[in-house]
C-alpha cells in the first residue's frame, strides 16, 4: 500500500528530481529538507522510539547464537553458532510445542473461523435494525474484556468444588470433572473460550463484505424461486468468497503464532503436554528459567518459520484473488 | 414485501438462534455480577444461576476497603491515560510527517516503520532492551516501552492523506508553519480516526497485563490486571476466607474475586456501547490493510 502511494508523486516533483541528478540534486535536497524541517523535527522522537524499542531488540537477537552472559553483555558474549537451535530441535519439547501450536491453531481454523462466517450471515439476515444492533453489541462485548478477566471467569466456572459447571454436573447426577488439571480438556476449553470471546468481533469483516453484495442478485435469485438457504448458498457465500479466502490465508500464515497471554493463565504443569505452545515455552525458558540465549533461539526459529508462512500465504493469496496483504 | 412461509420460519429460527447467542455472550457477565452480590453460601452451593440470592454487598465492602485494589486501580488509570496521551503524540507526529508526499525519504522512512509489523525481535530481546535501559520496575517504562505501533501509524497516516493539499496551502499563505497546519486543519478533520486510534491504545493499556507483570515487581506500581491475575489465577485470596464459609457469611474468596472483576470491567462496559462504532471502523480498516 505504501509503495503505490509513494509512486504517485505529483508530476512536477518527479520532473524536478529527474533533472536534478548531480550538483543541483543535493542543493535541491538540502533546500527541500530545510523547507520541511518542521516535519523532520516531528519525526525525530517518533523514529527514535522505533529505533530503540523495535530495532535495538533486533540487534539483541544475536544472543541466539551466543553463550550470553549478563556481565559481558550482548556484544561481548562468546559466539557458539547453532548450538541452541540443535538443542531445541533435538529435545523432546520440540515436537511437543510444535504439535500443540499447530493443533490449537487448527482448532481455531476449523471451529472458530467458520463460526465467524455463519454468525455474520445470520446477523445480516436480520431485517429489524434494533434487534440487529443489540445482537451485534452483545456478541462483540467479550472481545473488549481483558484476558485476565476471561481466564478468571473460566477458572472459577470450571473449579472442581464451587465452579458453576461442576455444580450443574452434580445436580444432573454426574461426576465432577477436573477440567483444568486434565490435559485432554485443555485445547477444547481454550477453543471454546476463544469462540465465545472473539467470534462476534471477528464477524465484522464478513458482515461488511455481505453488506457490499448487490441486492439485485437476491431479487434475481428470488425470481428464480430460490429459498433463503439457496440464496445464502448461491448469492451470499460466493459474494463473500474473496474475503473468506483472504482471511483464511491470513489464518494459515499465523498458524505458528499462538499467543502466550491467555495460555499462561490457563495451563499448569499437569496440562503442559497438551497446552504448551512455542511462545509459552519461550516465556518459561527465558523469563522464568532465565535462559535468555536459548529462549531467544527458540523465538527466532519460530519467527522465521512464521515469516516464511506469512510470505507464502500472501503469495498464494495474490494468485488466488486480487487481494493481498501488501 | 410478501414473505413466504419458508421465509417466516427461517426468520424465526434465525432470530431465535441469534438471541440465544447474544444471551450466551452476556451470561457469564450476568452471573459474575449476580454472584458478586449474593451470599457466598448460595454461590458455592450453586443456588445462584442467574439472579442474585441473599443480597449482600460484603464483597464490595471488602474490595472498596482494600488499599491494594485502590492503588492498582489508580495505576491502571494512570497507565491508560498517560500511556494513551504519549502514544497519541508520537503516533500523530509520525503519521502526519509520513503523510506528506513531498517529504524527502518518505518511502524509506515508511518501510522503516512498517517492517516492524512483519518482523518482531521477540519477547527476550525486548525484555533485555527494557532492562538495559533501566526501565524495569518503573512507571515510565510501562508508558514508554509500548508507546507506538506501526499499524496505528499507518491507519492515521491514511486518514491524513485523504485531506486535500489546498487546505495546507491556505494556512501557509497566512504565515502558518507545518505545526499550525497539523493542529488547526488536520487534527480537527480526522477526529473519528483519532478516536479510533486513541481508543485502541486505551483499551490495550487498560487490559494489558503481561508486560506489567514481567516488568513491575513493586506492588505499589502494578495495575489492576496484574492484581486480578494474582487474585484469580494464583488464588491469593482463597486462604484468607477459606475458614469463614457458612450460611451467614457475607464474603468469600469467590465473591471477592467476582466483585473485583465487576469493578475492573465496569468502565469498559459503561462506555463500550458509545464507542463501539470506532472499533468497528478500525477493525474494517485493519482487515483491508492486513
Amino acid at each position: 500500500m505504501s509503495h503505490t502511494a509513494s509512486r504517485m508523486k505529483p508530476p512536477n516533483k518527479s520532473a524536478k528530481v529527474k533533472t536534478g541528478r548531480g550538483l543541483g540534486y543535493f542543493s535541491l535536497l538540502i533546500k527541500d529538507v530545510y523547507r520541511d524541517r518542521m516535519l523532520y523535527y516531528l519525526l525525530i522522537p517518533f523514529l527514535l522510539w522505533f529505533l530503540i524499542f523495535k530495532y535495538y531488540p533486533m540487534w539483541g537477537i544475536q544472543i541466539a547464537f551466543k553463550d550470553f552472559s549478563l556481565f559481558k553483555g550482548i556484544g561481548g558474549s562468546e559466539w557458539i553458532g547453532f548450538d541452541y537451535f540443535k538443542e531445541f530441535i533435538g529435545s523432546e519439547y520440540f515436537l511437543r510445542v510444535f504439535r500443540n501450536t499447530v493443533i490449537i491453531s487448527l482448532y481455531g481454523l476449523l471451529i472458530c473461523f467458520p463460526a465467524q462466517i455463519i454468525l455474520a450471515i445470520m446477523i445480516s439476515e436480520v431485517t429489524r435494525n434494533g434487534f440487529k444492533k443489540i445482537v451485534q453489541t452483545l456478541t462483540y462485548l467479550p472481545h473488549f474484556v481483558s484476558v485476565v478477566v476471561i481466564a478468571g471467569i473460566v477458572t472459577t466456572f470450571l473449579a472442581p468444588s464451587s465452579g458453576l459447571i461442576n455444580l450443574i454436573l452434580e445436580k444432573l447426577g454426574m461426576e465432577k470433572i477436573y477440567f483444568l488439571t486434565n490435559p485432554d480438556y485443555f485445547r477444547g476449553i481454550y477453543t471454546v473460550m476463544n469462540l465465545w470471546k472473539e467470534t462476534g468481533f471477528a464477524s465484522i469483516v464478513f458482515i461488511a463484505a455481505i453488506a457490499g453484495i448487490d441486492t439485485q442478485l437476491y431479487e434475481a435469485a428470488k425470481m428464480d424461486g430460490a429459498n433463503k438457504f439457496k440464496q445464502i448458498m448461491h448469492v451470499t457465500l460466493p459474494g463473500i468468497l474473496p474475503t473468506i479466502v483472504v482471511m483464511f490465508i491470513m489464518k494459515i500464515g499465523s498458524l505458528l503464532s499462538v499467543g502466550y497471554e491467555t495460555i499462561i493463565l490457563l495451563y499448569q504443569p499437569a496440562t503442559y503436554e497438551k497446552a504448551d505452545v512455542i511462545s509459552t515455552y519461550v516465556y518459561r525458558s527465558g523469563l522464568i528459567d532465565g535462559r535468555y540465549d536459548f529462549a531467544t533461539a527458540v523465538g527466532l526459529f519460530n519467527s522465521v518459520v512464521a515469516l516464511v508462512l506469512v510470505v507464502a500465504a500472501n503469495r498464494i493469496s495474490k494468485k488466488v484473488t486480487d487481494a493481498s496483504l501488501w | 414485501m410478501i414473505e413466504s412461509r419458508g421465509e417466516k420460519i427461517f426468520k424465526i429460527i434465525n432470530n431465535g438462534l441469534l438471541a440465544l447467542m447474544a444471551i450466551a455472550a452476556l451470561y457469564p457477565f450476568i452471573y459474575v455480577l449476580s454472584a458478586s452480590i449474593s451470599k457466598p453460601y448460595n454461590v458455592v452451593t450453586g443456588k445462584v444461576l442467574l439472579f442474585p440470592k441473599g443480597l449482600t454487598f460484603g464483597a464490595y465492602k471488602e474490595v472498596l476497603g482494600n488499599m491494594e485494589i485502590w492503588m492498582a486501580y489508580a495505576n491502571t488509570v494512570f497507565y491508560t491515560v498517560g500511556g494513551t496521551a504519549v502514544s497519541m503524540i508520537l503516533t500523530i507526529c509520525g503519521a502526519y510527517a509520513l503523510s506528506k508526499r513531498r517529504l524527502r525519504g518518505r518511502k524509506w522512512l515508511t518501510i522503516f516503520v512498517t517492517l516492524t509489523l512483519w518482523f518482531d525481535a521477540g519477547m527476550i530481546p525486548f525484555y533485555l532492551t527494557v532492562r538495559d535501559l533501566g526501565l524495569l520496575d518503573t512507571r515510565t517504562g510501562i508508558i514508554i516501552a509500548f508507546a507506538c505501533n506501526a499499524f496505528k501509524v499507518i491507519l492515521l497516516r491514511t486518514s491524513f492523506e485523504g485531506i486535500p493539499d489546498e487546505l495546507e496551502e491556505s494556512v501557509k499563505v497566512d504565515g502558518g508553519n507545518d505545526l499550525h497546519v497539523l493542529t488547526r486543519v488536520y487534527l480537527p478533520l480526522v477526529k473519528p480516526a483519532l478516536a479510533t486510534v486513541g481508543l485502541f491504545y486505551a483499551i490495550e493499556k487498560w487490559n494489558g497485563y503481561f508486560w506489567s507483570m514481567i516488568m513491575l515487581t513493586d506492588m505499589d506500581k502494578i495495575p489492576l490486571q496484574v492484581l486480578l491475575k494474582k487474585m484469580i489465577v494464583e488464588n491469593d485470596v482463597q486462604s484468607e476466607f477459606a475458614a469463614a464459609l457458612d450460611y451467614t457469611s457475607t464474603i468469600s474468596a469467590e465473591t471477592v474475586t467476582y466483585a473485583t472483576i465487576v469493578v475492573s470491567i465496569l468502565p469498559i462496559v459503561l462506555v463500550y456501547p458509545y464507542i463501539q462504532k470506532y472499533f468497528i471502523k478500525g477493525m474494517l480498516v485493519g482487515a483491508v490493510k492486513g
